[in-house]
């Protein structure tokens, strides 16, 4: 079989990763692990978490991480093997400050910008709209990778019950605050029979609107499309923008999941939205996955605890003989796992991250992952 | 499980992303349709999980929502061996059209109606709307009589809630909603809601978490969220657990063995990993303060209804004879 390189060696000249998967399969821990591969190969990587992961903060020496890029001492680093001109940066997406900065950089002057900040409608997009924070990650992604101190920027995807809302979330944002449809929609200065009588008929559905809620949507609408008109233009040349940055060429997809029944199949639903549209795909991470070696496959638990009575006693051995036909199931339904999610993504080589004893809470375990993705090559 | 969980109206299944809640959630309706109950799953968030999990091949396929595109939505039976269960998927969205179709005289203004951009007016200009949306759907899904015409009525609905903070602020929305100086049917009907949501003997909230440290954390910050709306939670479940064979002293002789057998290393792998939940299982008690049930780690590729049901005899042990799993 002549499988594909290792994942890393498929992101080494990478200028953007996006890390994605569903939730709770150690998303964040892989993104920090492929950020320090890259480090150790030499480039300068700002890692952008989601989660706020404050004890793999603590294990990088960085305090509580913030919506700026942190760099990771390079001492703390020399030992892991990162040499210059490799650094490794963190910052943890602060969406509110993203969005404000996005629109102080959009607007024309101080007096636009602090009405846009003050008004009621945008605090409310800004805040927790749907689609804000997956919106605000890929900003962030943006202006980063314009930022002259990086080359690559590896971006942890939002914890959201669909991962795939960030693929479309600048342009369902930004075609909001575009506002060209709803301004149709509650009167521009359109003219013509069909628009007047559209436009009756929406007057009826706001006032009907207003009286079920209380809202007066016509007019909040109105100022707010009034106070935030001179960013429009800006807002549809950055969706178009970001739009581009994640189907360039040097941008990478990951898709990381766990060999549970649930994460696996989100997985294959997430490769195949990839494809339908257009995005690239890089390659597959699989973590926490449960490793018998081929020699041992055949080894069953009952001989375990005869070889092992003499030295264990015959209670403890029974047990581990039982520990190892359990282990030796899932290892089993692993790897039909793993083999499936070849076939259906089309990654012949994925990575497949063994169970580790803990949590990846400090440095050595973030470098035992590193090792699993990017394993070291013996000096030639 | 507390024995009267699934008398309720509403049963609201949360916690971390990736945790386990759409299982447990279908392990519980599988649990109530045993008992003879009447009992709709309600996804939240517009995907279709729970359905292709107990009915595969019914059309329902993973990761796809169940509304269409028109905002209708989808009610559908799904039949489990001898049992039915109710399913729908929820979105704002839909609880919106659904909403102005009843409320309101605007068939030719469907297509307006259908502009996502238009939703996201709407939502954007009124904090809470929603949250609000979504909990009047489900409200109305686990009431006796049901305001949607011709449907069918149900005896618990059953919730796929969104994940921890998502949940906490479309159960306080319509509180919130009410209480705020809004005027109108949707304040009226959210102080209706609320009182539901309000009622203990109505409404239970469900936490689940898998023993590890961040969603454990995130359970008891959820709990805190909870307690502030005056909402106590009803049952704790820890998903994924690992049999735990060994005491200390096994602990012990493993680390002690000079041994070397790959059973020996598995073991002390999985000796320590278990011990490691144990810790978080504990942590997990004092965080939800509520009875716990915990539920196997299950080693299938794919999870349909006979692991559910598996699932549902550990929560629900006054069916199944085994009853030391929510101990």
């Amino acid at each position: 079989m002549s499988a594909a390189p290792p994942l890393v060696d498929r992101i080494a000249d990478a200028h953007v990763v996006v890390c994605a998967g569903p939730g709770g399969v150690g998303k964040t821990t892989t993104a920090a692990a492929l950020g320090l591969a890259l480090a150790r190969r030499g480039r300068r990587v700002a890692v952008v978490t989601i989660d706020p992961a404050r004890r793999l903060a603590d294990a990088l020496g960085l305090g509580r991480l913030g919506n700026d890029p942190e760099r990771v001492d390079p001492a703390r680093l020399a030992g892991l093997g990162v040499a210059a001109p490799g650094e490794l940066w963190a910052s943890m997406l602060d969406p509110q400050a993203t969005f404000d900065a996005l629109i102080g950089e959009l607007s024309p002057d101080a007096r636009v910008r602090d009405e846009v900040l003050a008004n009621p409608i945008y605090r409310q997009i800004s805040g927790s709209a749907g689609g804000s924070h997956e919106f605000t990650a890929v900003a962030r992604l943006y202006d980063l990778a314009h930022d002259d101190r990086f080359d690559v920027v590896v971006l942890d995807t939002p914890p959201s019950r669909n991962a795939l809302d960030f693929l479309d979330a600048p342009e369902r944002i930004a075609g909001f605050l575009e506002g060209r449809a709803i301004q149709a929609i509650i009167g521009g200065g359109r003219r013509g029979v069909a628009s007047r009588i559209a436009r009756r008929g929406t007057g009826v559905v706001l006032r009907g609107l207003q009286r079920l809620t209380g809202v007066d949507l016509l007019r909040d609408l109105q100022t707010f499309f009034t106070t935030i008109g001179p960013l429009s233009d800006g807002f549809a040349a950055r969706a178009t923008a970001v739009g581009e940055l994640l189907r360039d060429g040097r941008t990478r997809f990951v898709v990381i999941t766990g060999p549970g029944p649930v994460p696996a199949a989100e997985a294959e639903f997430f490769r195949a939205h990839l494809a339908e549209v257009g995005m690239p795909f890089t390659g597959l991470v699989v973590n926490r996955v449960a490793v018998v070696a081929e020699r041992d496959r055949d080894l069953d638990g009952e001989s375990v605890a005869t070889t092992l009575r003499d030295a264990l006693g015959a209670p403890l051995a029974d047990a581990v003989g039982h520990t190892w036909d359990a282990h030796r199931r899932l290892a089993a339904r692993d790897r039909e796992t793993v083999a499936a999610l070849v076939r259906s993504t089309g990654d012949d080589a994925p990575t497949v991250v063994p169970t580790l004893d803990g949590e990846v809470f400090d440095l050595p375990a973030l470098v035992a992952v590193v090792d699993v993705l990017d394993p070291p090559r013996p000096a030639a | 499980m507390p024995g009267d969980l699934l008398d309720r109206r509403l049963v609201v299944v949360t916690g971390k992303g990736g945790v386990g809640k759409s299982t447990v959630a279908a392990a519980l309706a599988i649990a109530a349709a045993r008992r003879g109950r009447r009992v709709v799953v309600a996804e939240v968030g517009r995907r279709g999980d729970v359905a292709a999990t107990l009915a595969p091949g019914t059309g329902a396929r993973f990761g796809e929502a169940s509304d269409t595109a028109e905002h209708r939505f989808d009610e559908r039976r799904l039949t489990v061996g001898d049992l039915a269960v109710g399913h729908v998927s929820v979105s704002p969205e839909a609880a919106l059209h659904e909403y102005l179709r009843d409320q309101l005289p605007i068939g030719p203004l469907a297509g307006l109606l259908s502009s996502s951009r238009f939703f996201t007016a709407l939502t954007a200009a009124t904090p809470g709307m929603r949250e609000v949306l979504a909990m009047g759907k489900l409200w109305e899904l686990g009431q006796p009589r049901r305001r949607t015409p011709g449907a069918e009525p149900y005896d618990l609905c059953v919730v796929d809630a969104p994940a921890s903070g998502h949940a906490t602020a479309m159960l306080g929305a319509p509180g919130q909603f009410a209480r705020t100086a809004r005027v109108g049917p949707v304040a009226r009907q959210g102080a209706t809601i609320a009182a539901t949501i309000e009622d203990p003997e109505q409404t239970a909230v469900v936490v689940v978490a898998t023993a590890e440290e961040l969603p454990v954390t995130e359970a008891g910050e959820l709990r805190h969220a909870l307690d502030e709306r005056g909402l106590p939670v009803a049952l704790g479940v820890v998903n994924g657990l690992l049999d735990d064979r060994f005491d200390d002293a096994d602990r012990a002789r493993l680390t002690a063995t000079t041994v070397e057998h790959p059973a020996i290393a598995a073991a002390r792998h999985h000796a320590a990993r278990a011990a490691e939940q144990r810790r978080q299982l504990d942590r997990f008690r004092r965080a939800v303060d509520a009875p716990v049930a915990t539920l196997p780690l299950v080693p299938v590729r794919r999870l349909d209804a006979t692991a559910i049901g598996d699932l549902a005899d550990r929560l629900d042990p006054s069916w199944a004879p085994d009853d030391e799993a929510a101990s």
